[in-house]
């Protein structure tokens, strides 16, 4: 589908972002839309620019150049609105280790407005399969526990675009295939638009509708992981990761591998 | 006891304080701070030949009460902004729906709560440790708590936005920030007893106005309702000085990428 005819809802579209630091371009010209319902997957070997582009995207970090819009509204000038509508999970941030999970998670109810907060905390945690969390200190959580504590903090506000960064490092296999499970769930009966990130091509095959592979800040290949494996010599999508982030390249000129 | 293994821990110590000037800041500032605060201390008990000194004495008490009401306003916000940075959880207010104004408004609420448990407390061991009753002070008290806590506030988001700036490294100001202050605001004794080029510098600050009301108010039952009109406009000032500092410091941190270093520190 082309761009001209795709009439799907843009959630959420960077054009020609760039960030610069100190001369060295983190992310060159990049752009790309992001639908409603759809999962895309940023990837790329660690410096390839997809923290950069998430903490653009956050608002966390200004771009030297280009636009960002969500929801058809400039991210800079209606920050608070658009975030409002979002949410957002990472690894590598915690909610604050010395309060109770739900005294952590009531407070970002009253933050986003959650009606009834205490019902809904309670629906997430119990689709989260971690109701017998709620009165342990947070602090004291396996990595698996507060990956899945800080997923319903994303969940509580319905959001309509979930950025999730690297939700499954550091988790066992068996609570990752859990978490991947609950989001494509929650994708689905919501309509959610996910932008995700992961090291774990096996997360990324299961999760994500459609990827995009970054080195050196530049869109290297974009389609659907099938597409992807298909259009390139390799046998799965981490020969594919491990052949962009040595050679910089998997295609000749990068291109789409698919029309989504 | 392996030699080897402490000089090499020695080591580690160097290492952190050539990387960390403000440490090595620390080793001079709270030892001068003590020596001039005491140092005009003294000056103002040797100045002082008047038989009721003794009464003066209740000044340092005082002092130090109202002194303490400001620090925990100041501490308030910036103790409560380190707490998200301490448990890493800067980055999800930052993503979430809050404004600067409003984040900054929570600290300031907080710090009205410290200063109420800190004055209560304060109060009650100066009264049966020390006879001395705060509320003498009567009606005063209330202006007099009012300025000290607004240029706590002041202060509070100078510390927020020195640490939003630098990170953790400047943490420690945190702490020292009301302390740069204490030696120039006449808290322990009256201006007129400072070294004389330190008082022009004393009263472009609200607390020295303070501090001589509630000197004046416990000597005489007087207020000069000059000194809290100067007050009450400097923290004006200062105020609007110290919201402009903090929003523009935000902007640049975010303008430079430096608020994503909170997420890993």
């Amino acid at each position: 589908m082309s761009d001209a005819t795709d009439t799907r809802e843009v959630i959420l579209e960077a054009i020609d972002l760039t960030r610069e630091f100190d001369g060295v371009k983190a992310l060159d010209r990049f752009s790309f839309k992001l639908h409603r319902g759809e999962v895309l997957g940023l990837l790329g070997a660690n410096g390839a620019g997809k923290t950069t582009a998430m903490n653009c995207l956050l608002g966390l970090t200004l771009p030297t150049s280009g636009e960002l819009n969500a929801f058809g509204m400039p991210l800079q000038a209606n920050r608070i609105k658009i975030l409002q509508r979002a949410n957002f999970s990472s690894a590598y941030t915690a909610l604050p280790g010395n309060l109770l999970v739900w005294q952590n998670l009531l407070v970002f109810a009253h933050i986003y407005g959650v009606p009834n907060p205490k019902k809904k905390i309670a629906e997430l945690m119990e689709l989260l399969e971690i109701s017998h969390l709620n009165k342990s200190v947070t602090g004291q959580l396996s990595a698996g526990e507060s990956t899945r504590v800080n997923l319903v903090k994303a969940f509580l506000n319905d959001p309509e675009l979930l950025m999730l960064d690297e939700p499954t490092a550091s988790l066992d296999p068996d609570i990752a295939d859990k978490v991947r499970k609950v989001v494509r769930k929650v994708q689905r009966e919501r309509n959610v638009a996910i932008l995700y990130t992961s090291h774990n091509m096996r997360d990324i095959e299961e999760v994500c509708d459609r990827v995009i592979f970054l080195h050196k800040g530049k869109i290297v290949c974009e389609g659907t992981p099938s597409d992807i494996v298909a259009q390139s010599s390799s046998d799965n999508l981490e020969d594919v990761f491990i052949k962009i982030a040595r050679d910089g390249e998997l295609l000749d000129e990068p291109k789409k591998a698919s029309a989504v | 006891m392996n030699f080897r293994i402490i000089s090499a821990l020695v080591m580690r110590y160097l290492f952190l304080y050539a990387r960390s000037p403000m440490r090595l800041v620390e080793l001079a500032f709270w030892p001068v701070v003590d020596l001039v605060v005491w140092g005009n201390v003294t000056v103002f008990i040797q100045k002082n030949t008047n038989p009721e000194f003794g009464s003066y004495v209740l000044f340092f008490l005082g002092g130090m009460i109202l002194w303490d009401i400001m620090f925990r306003a100041q501490q308030g916000v910036a103790i409560s902004f380190l707490e998200d940075v301490w448990t890493r959880n800067l980055l999800n207010i930052f993503v979430a729906p809050v404004r600067s104004s409003e984040y900054i408004s929570a600290t300031f609420i907080v710090g009205i709560l410290r200063i109420l448990i800190t004055a209560v407390v304060l109060s009650f061991i100066s009264w049966f440790g020390y006879a001395f009753n705060v509320f003498q002070l009567s009606w005063w008290l209330i202006p007099f708590f009012l300025n000290l806590m607004l240029f706590g506030w002041s202060l509070g988001m100078i510390s927020t936005a020195l640490i939003l700036r630098w990170g953790l490294a400047a943490e420690s100001l945190a702490w020292a920030i009301p302390f740069f202050f204490q030696p120039v605001v006449a808290v322990f004794y009256r201006v007129e007893d400072m070294p004389a080029w330190s008082r022009p510098i004393a009263w472009c600050f609200p607390p020295t106005y303070i501090f001589e009301g509630m000197r004046s108010v416990m000597k005489s039952g007087t207020m000069n309702w000059d000194y809290l009109g100067y007050a009450a406009g400097l923290n004006v000032l200062y105020l609007a000085l110290a919201g402009w500092l903090f929003v523009w410091v935000l902007n640049l941190t975010r303008k430079r990428g430096l608020l994503t270093k909170f997420a890993t520190q």
